[in-house]
């Protein structure tokens, strides 16, 4: 890590509503959140807490309501046209019509590489997600842990400081999903990349990350940031650490804290927050 | 994209081409016997329906006047899916780039497709002349239109909403947009538009034909002869807009094995 962490991502005050006044949707107010260089913070909540659309919004992808959100000191919007940051969705969006290294250089020939650099980073990249015998396969060839190794290395092709991913691991099995969050530790500590990542899984955050924000629905907020401090690296053996269950609790019971009930909210419950999205 | 996974390329090795068109083949052969044999234990007339082997006799006693009407229609079909073809992939770039040409070109579209093109023929005639190729060509570019343009309207734009994000998280411009995603996205969309419109260029300049048209064009020998009860001569200029029809065909196949290496799911099957 850096001497002095500086901040990477800061998000001021930010407030998201999606819709009309008659139906308006709040999906995140009150948003204060300050990533610093090289933290690996993960976003997790119930669905529909908005945690996707924070991602979206320091990726500039959706704009907010009000509030301000800065990368690396610019505007998210400079952020996205001065190309600082790599996007990872939950399918790898890979182009069929493209071999492996070609996918991965898609982002080096939007940017205007010259063929020997994209050659050069295509190949390295490969390399860093080990598929280095694979860059002259098509997508449709490969396992889904593969194809998504394919969108890392492509989101990494043009040395971005900040990697947003949005549940990459998601549709993966359990057992891939382990294999690939270790991959993505080993990356992460390779490349010194600061990582925002989306989930649903409270071993994964707490596995991966240095932070875990909390969040909590209707309307989206974060509701707490839990500090991880297991020891890096993290390896297989980081399962099995007490701390680990320590943590995974905390977060479990940070979720079910603010999300009043485990299950689904009644039909008051639901009136409630209508008359509150109106008021 | 994630829209064309399950697809996969099959092989295309001489031999399995060779085992996949042997049925094909074979059903053809039987389907001819069949036909020689069936109608000459029957007894049935001549001018009803000719044996092969009378037609085939046709085909090679008219072979020079077939050849040069083939060569007539042919170039009213391929003339008239060029321009139709021209028009509907710029009138398609339009559409998908603005709404506004969305909202006004569509529905037009749509009205030129409902109408009989076919029944247009005397007017185009009137226009150009029943003599001139260009009667029948306009024919067969209306008729081509719509199938290109709706398919490449719909391959433009049927695309997946992350790949534009990743695309917009690349800063990419509009035109990059469209040259990495939305253009190699429309390919497939196109081809079979194409596959569609060469059926579609040689009905319309067969049936154009009927309603006049110099003496060498198909549709104008193949009437003739009908009135003249040479029959077995009728079916022969039949059998070569057939063989115009296949060949069109054939030609859009092969240019979807050049450009589509990924995505061969038109041609055949799942692998085995």
């Amino acid at each position: 890590m850096t001497t002095q962490p500086t901040s990477v991502v800061e998000v001021r005050d930010v407030r998201k509503e999606f819709g009309e006044s008659s139906d308006r949707l709040v999906a995140l107010q009150d948003i204060d959140l300050t990533i610093r260089s090289g933290e690996f913070i993960s976003l997790i909540g119930p669905s529909g807490c908005g945690k996707s659309t924070l991602l979206r919004l320091i990726g500039d992808l959706t704009t907010p309501t009000s509030g301000s959100i800065t990368v690396n000191g610019r505007s998210a919007r400079q952020a996205r046209l001065g190309r600082e940051y790599g996007m990872v969705f939950q399918a790898p969006v890979l182009m069929d019509w493209r071999t492996v290294q070609k996918n991965v250089e898609l982002p080096l020939e939007v940017m205007g590489f010259d063929k020997a650099q994209r050659e050069q980073r295509s190949k390295a990249m490969l390399d860093l997600v080990e598929l280095g015998d694979f860059g002259r396969t098509h997508p449709w060839q490969l396992s889904g842990g593969m194809q998504q190794r394919v969108a890392i290395a492509r989101a990494l092709a043009f040395d971005p400081k900040l990697l947003l991913m949005d549940e990459p691991f998601g549709a993966l099995d359990e057992m891939t999903r382990e294999r690939m969050n270790l991959e993505l530790m080993r990356i992460w500590r390779q490349t010194g990349t600061t990582i925002v990542f989306v989930t649903h899984s409270i071993p994964e955050a707490v596995f991966l990350s240095t932070r875990v924000v909390v969040m909590s629905a209707r309307p989206g907020r974060i509701s707490r940031i839990v500090e991880i401090d297991l020891p890096q690296p993290r390896t297989v053996e980081t399962r099995e650490h007490e701390r680990y269950f320590e943590h995974v609790t905390t977060v479990r019971e940070a979720l079910r804290r603010h999300e009043g009930s485990d299950g689904p909210p009644d039909e008051a419950e639901i009136m409630q927050i209508r008359a509150e999205g109106l008021a | 994209m994630t829209t064309f996974a399950g697809r996969r390329p099959a092989s295309f090795g001489f031999r399995t081409r060779a085992r996949d068109l042997a049925p094909v083949v074979a059903v053809f052969i039987v389907g001819i016997v069949l036909w020689e044999v069936v109608l000459g234990v029957l007894g049935v007339k001549q001018f009803l329906l000719p044996r092969p082997s009378v037609i085939f006799a046709s085909l090679l006693s008219e072979w020079g006047t077939l050849v040069e009407g083939l060569r007539y229609t042919a170039i009213e079909a391929i003339g008239g899916l060029a321009i139709g073809s021209v028009v509907a992939l710029l009138t398609a770039f339009a559409t998908a780039r603005w709404v506004l040409a969305r909202e006004t070109l569509v529905p037009v579209a749509i009205a030129a497709n409902s109408m009989p093109i076919i029944a247009f023929a005397p007017i185009t005639n009137n226009w150009f002349g029943s003599e001139n190729a260009a009667s029948r060509m306009t024919i067969v570019a209306v008729m081509v239109f719509f199938p290109i343009m709706v398919n490449t309207v719909r391959g433009l734009t049927n695309v997946d909403a992350s790949a534009i994000e990743l695309m917009r998280s690349y800063a990419a411009s509009d035109f990059e947009v469209l040259r990495r995603l939305r253009i190699p996205n429309a390919l497939p969309y196109i081809l079979t538009a194409f596959r569609i419109a060469t059926t579609l260029a040689v009905i319309g300049a067969v049936i154009g034909e009927y309603f006049g048209g110099p003496r060498q064009a198909l549709g104008i020998y193949i009437t003739g002869e009908a009135t003249l009860f040479r029959f077995a001569n009728a079916w022969a200029a039949i059998l070569m807009a057939c063989a115009l029809g296949i060949g069109l065909y054939v030609i859009v196949v092969l240019a979807e094995r050049v450009l589509l290496p990924w995505h061969a799911s038109g041609a055949r099957g799942e692998p085995r």
